[in-house]
């Protein structure tokens, strides 16, 4: 068993309305920012997990996406591995 | 005395306070947000609602409208300025006022009567008030978890900042009087020079027994007294 | 009408590249039956195209076109003299004095809400809002309506807390307060929740305004969000060759809530009215674009015609048919008057928000869509939102549930074990237990003008600048409109009255939510029919018509529909505030009295639900005189300023509604000492769910006085004991039995029910 830490992306399904993502392009725009043409809004989850090696640990975080951190319904979710943590605790 | 009630897109207590405003006798108008130049006014509220939709943090967005520039310039020059609820976020946002309104700790909107300790009695908005008294007013709010770092923290306390704290009804600061996990149970700070005052309960929503509680009127008043005092030497 | 039919005729259109041809299977995925398409080439003179099939399809489903329930729904009372607008508009109106006219209306979003609880429940709100706001009147109360399976279930935990903050969230970001509304917990909604969203806005008589589209040239404005592929019909995921973007994954269904532009759309609406620079305006709501316009020229007895790539979308390479039938939410459609397009753009400016000329009015009676100046759509405009063909059914009852109602009930009549044990269990039942849980999630208080919150029997608003105030109330207990659907509809009506009566309010009229199973199912077709008459009976003996509502069919999982639900939405007035009366006991020393009398049945009770998992029994008896002269008696009451306080007696039954009025809100409890001696078996009396009754207190020097209204009014009542201090605990004594308890100890069971059960478990995503 080692520690791995993953990122999980969770994200709007493409063409789902994101009300935040509307205002704050909005916002940026009068703010000056002219060339800002599409602002989404998603949620970044740090996991530190035991897992035997890489390839389980990624697979055990797409389980809990499917089952607890993204809606299907209405987000998409990315998982990528930050890295092995060295020792115990990091 | 005239009063600015600032609308922000998304505010919806502004017309709540018009009303409260208008009720104590004083003068009251809009304000808009992409406004500008508040000099008629001898004090600025910002109203409850969800500016900006609360998008990205609650008050972000709305701190970054025209109006809060002259907003920040009316406080600096000791213009006295109420932030209720969704107000106290952006006067946070803004750096009017120290710390931030995190979730509440329950992580759901709350929405009921709360108890209040009124700390202080000195200040222009609590003149009307009497130490320690305690006060029903209505909360609803999502983000209403007061947090500063250390420091400010141990400021606000050192310098008798804090001017309203949530109560149980023996007038303690309990848990379980404390309704969102705010720090201290603080329901409401001033600035360091006193003239802003944010708070997360609503005061003008308890104007009327009909509705339930008439101990916001004190808040009016209060603020109507020290200006009417004040007012001699300036107007 | 069968003039415009015969005179207005489908121009040829050919079909548009890239269209899937129409086959059987085609027309069967847009829910069409073979005949109705018959009916669809008659209209049109020829086979219409996809884009066409489309609009029908939307335009005779039941949601807009009402075909298995039309004909019922005709039976209803709709009028008096109070009402200013009745069925058929974006919501019903009525005159509440003062110069002031109160418009309401309840919707359903069933189905959207067991796909996805948190949007499905808050674009429910949304849409509700927005059919008050289009009438010229501004949204002052939400209540809202819900139904869930038990909540042993982690699923049904998901999408009871998804629904509640998605009612919460929404509501709570546009400002309306929320004062009131109901929730049952029970098996028969296991895979079906029902949420309906019911909406309060008051207005001065000069603001109404309507949906029609008039005036040959007007300009046709879309304002507001932008079009996407949100809630796109089911049907156009059959067909691969949609649009340029096939990615399947890419078109989601969903609506998506944007309570923040709803709130500047609701002030950008308000100024538009009261601008004078439009003439009509109507939501998009269901079937977007297609219904709006297409009814706005129905009800003006005009054409419109629409230019899809001038209207503002958010995705690129949408076609007719979805821009059609997109269900994006927070969308206006508006007739501006002519020459007044730049004021309508430019107070949306203000708002921040979006217009866009989309189109015109036409004199030729026709929905006319264009693409880039092609037409891809003529159809005639009245067939299309009249002509939906409309069903009467055989209806026959359930042999199934007849038998339940037959069912013998008598092991039950002696309870098992201790008496207060089962009233301890029914106090802590979700369905009677406190539900503070939910609308303490609720703002209910903004706007300041909340005078009774959720809590109380109605919640009441008060017109401010007047002495004032309206009361709304929503009620339907489907158990018993399962076991015998005219009582039960009759029961539903006469419970909201009660409730209405109970604050002080005078039961003024109605806006209902059908929530059934499949029409075409004869057992179900039986309950609707029989629900609707009992319906009318009701509203006709209480003088409260029927000004609008909303049908819900195919609530079904696995061919198991809910129980039979026609929520009643009942609105009533208060000529004066400072009678407004509360639910709850005033003061220990007060004397409780009980008008009305138990009837004696036991069916369909909370008390069987609980502690027997039943569902069955004879369902109490209804006596709509009775109820009416009640309904007055207590008025009578009220106006004498002779109460303390009124609660009516309904789920739980007599025990359960004085454990109710004693402890409140919990802030200031209180004890009491009653008896009753009936002829009645011992859980009758406590527990049993008879309708009529109502549980008064009053200041003792008043109890006389009482007594001689309810005897004018032929009204049974009756001195049944005394509200004491909490510290001398709450006892009510039956012949034959008592529970008595520790009044922390019903607090306890009632207040901690919903919250041991929601903050402990975890809910079960989707």
């Amino acid at each position: 068993m080692s520690q791995y830490r993953i990122e999980v992306r969770v994200k709007p399904r493409p063409g789902l309305l994101d009300p935040q993502g509307k205002a704050i392009h909005h916002s940026l725009n009068s703010l000056g920012w002219e060339g800002v043409h599409d602002v989404r809004v998603g949620k970044a989850i740090y996991i530190d997990l035991d897992a035997a090696d890489e390839a389980a640990a990624l697979e055990a975080a797409g389980v809990m996406c499917r089952k607890l951190l993204a809606n299907p319904v209405t987000e998409d979710f990315e998982v990528t591995m930050v890295g092995a943590l060295e020792g115990a605790g990091s | 005395m005239k009063v600015a009630v600032v609308t922000f897109p998304g505010s919806n207590c502004d017309y709540d306070l018009y009303k409260a405003v208008q009720q104590v006798g004083a003068e009251v108008e809009f304000v808009w947000h992409r406004e500008r130049g508040l000099q008629r006014f001898e004090a600025v509220m910002l109203p409850g609602g969800f500016s900006y939709g609360d998008y990205l943090r609650a008050g972000a967005i709305a701190r970054m409208s025209p109006v809060m520039e002259d907003v920040v310039a009316f406080a600096a020059a000791g213009g006295p300025v109420l932030g209720i609820c969704n107000g106290f976020q952006i006067l946070c946002e803004a750096g009017l006022l120290p710390g931030a309104l995190m979730r509440n700790d329950v992580l759901r909107f709350r929405s009921h009567d709360v108890l209040l300790r009124v700390e202080r009695d000195d200040t222009l908005f609590t003149g009307d008030y009497e130490k320690g008294q305690i006060l029903r007013i209505p909360i609803a709010h999502g983000e209403g978890n007061f947090e500063a770092d250390e420091e400010t923290l141990r400021a606000l306390e050192g310098d008798g900042r804090v001017v309203f704290r949530y109560v149980d009804a023996n007038g303690e600061a309990t848990e379980a009087s404390n309704p969102n996990g705010s720090w201290h149970n603080i329901a409401g700070i001033t600035n360091e020079a006193g003239n802003v005052l944010g708070m997360m309960p609503h005061p003008e929503r308890a104007m009327e027994a009909l509705l339930g509680s008439t101990d916001g009127v004190g808040l009016f008043t209060s603020l109507v007294a020290s200006l009417s005092t004040t007012a001699g030497g300036s107007a | 009408m069968s003039q415009a039919d015969a005179t207005v005729t489908a121009s040829p259109v050919p079909p548009r590249d890239g269209d899937p041809a129409i086959t059987p299977e085609v027309v069967a995925d847009h829910g069409l039956s073979p005949e109705e398409y018959e009916r669809v080439r008659t209209v049109m003179g020829r086979d219409p195209t996809f884009t066409e099939l489309g609009v029908f399809s939307a335009m005779w489903s039941e949601h807009c076109g009402y075909k298995n329930s039309k004909r019922l729904l005709r039976l209803l009372p709709t009028k008096a003299p109070w009402v200013i607008q009745g069925p058929g508009e974006n919501a019903g109106v009525i005159d509440v004095g003062d110069g002031y006219a109160l418009a309401f209306k309840i919707e359903s979003h069933n189905h959207p809400s067991a796909v996805e609880p948190y949007q499905g429940a808050a674009t429910g709100v949304g849409g509700i809002l927005r059919d008050i706001f289009t009438m010229g009147a501004r949204p002052v109360a939400v209540l809202d309506s819900l139904r869930f399976g038990d909540l042993d279930s982690g699923r049904v935990r998901y999408l009871f807390s998804g629904v509640v903050s998605g009612v919460g969230d929404y509501g709570n970001c546009v400002g309306i307060p929320n004062i009131g509304g109901e929730v049952v917990f029970d098996r028969g909604y296991e895979g079906n929740p029902i949420v309906n969203a019911m909406c309060l806005g008051l207005m001065k008589h000069e603001d109404l305004i309507t949906a029609v589209a008039s005036g040959d040239g007007a300009p046709l404005m879309a304002v507001g969000a932008r079009t996407g592929r949100d809630g796109i019909h089911g049907a156009t995921f059959a067909s691969e060759e949609l649009s340029e973007d096939a990615d399947e994954s890419s078109r989601p269904q969903v609506q998506v809530g944007d309570p923040f532009t709803e709130k500047l759309l609701l002030e950008a609406s308000l100024e538009l009215i009261a601008s004078g620079a439009i003439s009509g305006i109507q939501d998009m709501g269901a079937a977007g674009i297609t219904s709006s316009a297409s009814e706005m020229a129905g009800r003006g007895g005009s054409g419109v015609e629409i230019e899809m790539s001038a209207v503002p979308v958010r995705e690129a390479g949408m076609t007719p048919y979805e821009i059609l039938l997109s269900e994006s939410q927070e969308r206006m459609l508006v007739v501006a008057e002519p020459g007044q397009e730049d004021e309508v753009r430019r107070i949306l400016e203000k708002w921040e928000l979006e217009a866009a000329v989309i189109g015109r009015v036409t004199d030729d009676g026709k929905f006319r869509v264009l693409e880039n100046g092609r037409v891809v759509a003529d159809i005639p405009a009245l067939p299309l939102t009249e002509g939906c063909p409309t069903y009467e059914r055989e209806g026959v009852e359930s042999e199934e549930i007849r038998a339940l109602r037959e069912a013998d009930l008598g092991e039950h009549l002696i309870p098992e074990g201790d008496l207060t044990r089962s009233f301890l269990l029914l106090l802590g039942s979700p369905n009677v237990a406190s539900k503070q849980w939910i609308y303490h999630q609720y703002d209910t208080t903004v706007r300041s003008s909340t005078a009774v919150r959720p809590g109380g029997d109605a919640g009441v608003i008060r017109i401010r600048g007047t002495n004032r105030a309206v009361a709304a109330t929503t009620d339907c207990n489907g158990r018993l409109v399962y076991l015998e659907p005219k009582t039960g509809a009759m029961a539903a009506v006469a419970e909201a009255a009660r409730n209405l009566v109970c604050v002080g309010a005078v039961p003024t009229a109605i806006t209902n939510n059908l929530n059934f199973g499949n029409p075409l199912k004869a057992h179900i077709y039986h309950q609707l029919r029989e629900a609707v008459l009992g319906m009318r009976d009701a509203c006709e003996a209480f003088e409260t018509p029927v000004t609008g509502g909303n049908v819900s069919l195919f609530n079904e999982t696995d061919g198991r529909a809910i129980y039979p639900t026609p929520v009643i939405g009942m609105v009533g007035i208060i000529e004066d505030v400072s009678r407004i009366t509360s639910n709850s006991f005033r003061e220990a020393g007060d004397d409780i009295l009980l008008l009305g009398a138990n009837t004696g049945e036991l069916g369909g009770s909370e008390y069987l639900y609980v502690t027997a998992g039943l569902v069955a029994g004879q369902p109490p008896s209804i006596d709509l005189e009775g109820e009416r002269a009640l309904q007055q008696a207590v008025l009578q009451m009220n106006h004498e300023r002779l109460l303390a306080s009124a609660h009516d007696c309904s789920q739980g039954g007599l025990a359960s509604t004085l454990a109710e009025c004693a402890l409140g809100n919990g802030e200031a409890l209180l004890g009491v000492r009653a008896e009753i001696d009936e002829e009645l078996r011992p859980v009758v009396s406590l527990f049993g769910e008879s309708h009529g009754r109502v549980v008064i207190s009053c200041d003792p020097n008043n109890t006389a006085e009482v007594l001689r209204i309810a005897r004018l009014h032929e009204v049974p009542a009756r001195r049944i004991g005394s509200v004491t201090p909490a510290s001398e605990g709450f006892s009510l004594t039956v012949r034959g039995g008592v529970v008595s308890a520790p009044v922390d100890r019903l607090a306890r069971a009632f207040f901690d029910a919903i919250p041991s059960i929601m903050d402990a478990s975890p809910t079960t995503g989707p």
